[in-house]
């Protein structure tokens, strides 16, 4: 029975081992080099300003960073929809759409809060004070 | 087993009464990434803090004032190349190399620790200049999120040379192989926050 286990358990160590995520000297060199030049256009863009239009500009590093991240996840963090039969994949698109809701629904809801209670957004002749007492 | 009802009949029934066997550390790597991926949740919040509250400037000093994107720039090439020296470390560990694993964890070490002294510097030049987390929404926020990460890469350095004790100790054994392909998840995900920090903190708030 204990020689089963034993197998068992060196099975597994095998199979946990084949199953992890291996990079190449490659791999990582092409990650490394798409990382280097993501990260050194947004710098660059934003120093010199290149762009001009700094709302343009903001679009274009914010783009930058998602292809970046996107760099890091494949070639350093070795995602894939196969590792550990799928379900990191699972999690770490659960995670995006929490992540989503948060950032988006904190900007979405704090905005309007912010437009609403801001007294010089009231009407003119009264500050935001009064505006929330006439509401009652 | 109270749920089930007892069968009827003559058909043979076998109940599995050994759990069946679990390797160790064959679920470790999924559960790490679940840890990262809570994680991440933590990052998402101060993200979020910091995109309502990062306006907010109470009449004090503003990004552009204060952010020296040079700095910021050396700091996040200590951090990428922390990563990808990280990545030869787990290079040479599969090789099973031992002396040249240390020696990559160690320039790891070195950069990760270069990282901290940059942020630590500009932290007391912002600090020495009135710009305190007191001062302003817009402060609390920025030390709130940025603290967070430095102090995640600390604990991954603390993290680094407990595993190069470990290694030196007892070799390249299973666990340790395994608790360095934690690390290095952890290690890397660290820089995929930062991709955040300097592009939503640092470059669009000079931006702003």
């Amino acid at each position: 029975m204990s020689d089963v286990g034993h197998a068992g358990a060196r099975h597994g160590d095998h199979h946990a081992q084949g199953d992890a995520p291996h990079g190449s000297l490659g791999g990582y060199m092409i990650g490394f080099g798409l990382s280097v030049l993501l990260t050194a256009i947004p710098f660059w863009l934003v120093m010199t300003g290149a762009l001009g239009d700094s709302r343009v500009t903001a679009f274009v590093i914010m783009g930058l960073a998602g292809v970046q991240i996107l760099v890091h996840m494949i070639f350093f963090l070795h995602m894939s929809t196969r590792s550990e039969g799928g379900w990191t994949m699972m999690a770490l698109i659960f995670t995006v759409v929490i992540v989503g809701i948060t950032l988006a629904g904190s900007l979405w809801v704090m905005y309007h809060l912010n437009a609403n209670m801001m007294p010089h957004a009231s009407m003119p002749g009264g500050d935001g004070v009064h505006d929330m007492q006439d509401m009652r | 087993m109270s749920g089930t009802t007892l069968p009827s009949g003559d058909r043979p029934v076998f109940y599995e009464t050994e759990e069946h066997a679990h390797p160790e550390g064959a679920s470790t790597m999924l559960g790490f990434w679940i840890y990262l991926m809570s994680d991440c949740l933590i990052f998402a919040c101060l993200f979020a803090t910091y995109a309502v509250l990062g306006g907010s400037y109470a009449g004090g000093p503003g990004p552009r004032d204060l952010f020296e994107l040079p700095l910021v720039a050396l700091n996040t090439t200590m951090l990428l190349l922390s990563s990808i020296t990280y990545g030869f470390a787990m290079l040479v560990m599969d090789k099973g190399r031992v002396g040249a694993t240390q020696l990559w964890l160690a320039i790891t070490g070195l950069f990760g620790l270069a990282f901290l002294s940059i942020e630590l510097t500009e932290f007391a030049n912002l600090i020495h200049e009135g710009a305190t987390p007191q001062r302003s929404a817009f402060l609390s926020s920025f030390f709130t999120l940025v603290g967070t990460h430095g102090l995640h890469v600390t604990f991954g350095i603390v993290w680094l040379v407990t595993l190069m004790a470990q290694v030196a100790r007892h070799g390249l054994i299973a666990a340790n192989r395994r608790r360095l392909m934690c690390l290095s998840l952890f290690w890397h995900f660290l820089d995929v926050i930062w991709i955040g920090v300097f592009t939503f903190v640092y470059l669009l708030g000079v931006l702003r």
